[in-house]
């Protein structure tokens, strides 16, 4: 079981939490203008990276918000958490290993 | 190959036997393959084979990282049952239990393919109804499964606990009879065996770093940490890392990958006679020939590619366990592991075409793809030999998130599969 550091209550066990998935999928403005690649590139293709990932997590059984993380996918560290709606100060792309 | 007969073991027999020699060669990698399949488990072996028997191609080589049989084929419980509710799943799984059924004499080696039966139990309206539904469409489909009373269940396992006192009663099971289990490694050997013995170069510790490609985009072969090795097409069959492989030929996938958990427990007596799966309360157990409980854990809720996953993962199906079969309380369980899964979003395979000309792909198969090990290595055999899909895995293309076709076993199986 992970320890998540959740930004407002600190350490938790992780079966507090929710795992919300990758992380900076916006929802397109205008959906009718996709076609159907577009269309199928956000809705079902993920990055699913060998090395540091961002995501989202949700703590539910705690103060109930969400957050982003990244974290690595080898070892499962979590290397940082940061706001809904901000980009990390690490960049995720820069430390996926091959 | 040195088949295995009466004679053979008799004559081995007076030898102490000594000399059965090695089961496959360890080639050194040729410059040039017609086929290159990527991933040495039951499914990239399987399609060696098929390529060499069905269809004659014999320049073919499997490459693996590791060691064959060593990731998800060797760390898998072994469950093998084509009850699926829809027709595409229904035609592919059962593809793969007919083969199953004449596997051990086609490849002259023992896969110990047991047909014990595999019994799914409900345990509320919702489990009963669906449940019958899947027995019907079943049968539509020329597919044994039936109905089971939660008594008929009981005589049929007779460790289950039937009582009114659990959290979550038993209220029957659907059960299909020519389900059961196989040996998981004999399966990897036994391909391994068969395809090499027809020309098949099955490279062990070389790992592709690359996928070269041509001008016009197509691909012409992979970088290897044993050098360069150019192919006719290339087959990638690597399920959990298979994100990262077709990334090397800027292909995106809809996969994410998991670590999937299983255990078993200390050797026993028999004392479970077939394999019995819950989706609602998650337990899924059967009992290896060796003795041992086999026990099969969910997926954790992160993508990871760490082949280990959370012990509460592990807990909540053995809580399970023991509510369910009491008996099993004061077993120890020996040994746990993860494998790491590639899920689709519809929770059925890939198998066929890419973007990229002459790359070719076998993935998605989540939490449930040894039981189709044969069929899928047969269809994909076809897709590569012909360039074409077979009719088994033509619905299973890439392309069904774009259009929409998609094969939602996602709600037909619930979670395990």
């Amino acid at each position: 079981m992970l320890l998540i550091a959740c930004p407002h209550c600190g350490n938790r066990p992780e079966t507090e939490f929710r795992c919300g998935g990758q992380a900076h999928i916006a929802r397109p403005e205008q959906p009718g203008a996709l076609n159907d690649e577009a269309w199928s590139q956000y809705l079902f293709v993920r990055k699913n990276p060998r090395g540091v990932h961002a995501e989202r997590w949700c703590h539910a059984h705690g103060c109930g918000r969400w957050f982003n993380a990244l974290r690595d996918t080898v070892s499962d560290r979590f290397l940082e958490t940061y706001p809904m709606g901000a980009q990390p100060a690490l960049s995720p792309e820069s430390e996926t290993r091959a | 190959m040195r088949r295995f007969s009466l004679t053979s073991l008799l004559s081995e027999s007076l030898r102490g036997h000594q000399g059965w020699g090695r089961q496959w060669r360890a080639p050194e990698p040729k410059p040039r393959y017609d086929v290159v399949i990527v991933g040495g488990g039951g499914h990239g072996l399987a399609t060696a084979y098929y390529l060499a028997s069905v269809h004659g191609i014999t320049n073919v080589a499997v490459l693996e990282k590791g060691w064959i049989g060593g990731g998800n084929t060797g760390r898998n419980t072994t469950i093998i049952r084509s009850n699926y509710l829809y027709d595409e799943s229904a035609a592919l799984y059962e593809h793969a239990l007919k083969l199953w059924e004449g596997l051990a004499q086609e490849l002259n080696y023992n896969v110990m393919f047991s047909q014990r039966g595999v019994l799914m139990l409900a345990h509320n309206l919702h489990d009963v109804q669906s449940f019958k539904r899947h027995v019907y469409a079943n049968r539509l489909n020329g597919i044994d499964n039936e109905w089971l009373s939660k008594e008929e269940c009981k005589a049929f396992c007779p460790p289950l606990d039937i009582g009114t006192s659990l959290r979550y009663p038993v209220l029957g099971g659907a059960l299909q009879r020519r389900a059961g289990t196989a040996r998981h490694d004999a399966v990897a050997w036994g391909y391994a065996r068969g395809a090499d013995a027809r020309g098949v170069d099955i490279i062990q510790n070389c790992e592709v770093k690359g996928i070269r490609r041509d001008a016009s985009g197509a691909a012409i072969g992979v970088e290897t940490t044993r050098g360069f090795i150019g192919a006719g097409r290339i087959g990638v069959v690597a399920a959990g890392h298979t994100s990262t492989l077709m990334a090397m030929a800027d292909v995106a996938m809809p996969l994410e990958s998991y670590p999937l958990q299983a255990l078993v427990s200390e050797p026993v007596k028999p004392v479970f006679p077939c394999v019995v799966m819950s989706n609602a309360v998650h337990a899924y157990i059967s009992q290896s020939d060796k003795g041992e409980l086999v026990i099969g854990a969910g997926t954790d809720q992160y993508t990871s590619y760490s082949q280990q996953g959370g012990l509460h993962i592990t807990t909540h199906t053995l809580d399970a366990i023991c509510e369910l079969f009491p008996q099993f309380t004061r077993m120890r369980m020996l040994r746990s592991w993860g494998g790491i899964v590639d899920v689709t979003p519809d929770r059925s395979p890939i198998i066929g075409k890419t973007p990229v000309p002459n790359l070719f792909v076998n993935c998605g198969w989540g939490t449930g793809g040894f039981k189709a090990t044969p069929g899928s290595g047969h269809v994909f055999a076809h897709t590569l030999a012909t360039g074409a899909p077979h009719t088994i895995n033509a619905p299973f293309t890439l392309d069904r998130f774009r259009t929409g076709r998609l094969i939602d076993e996602a709600a037909a199986a619930a979670v395990a599969h």
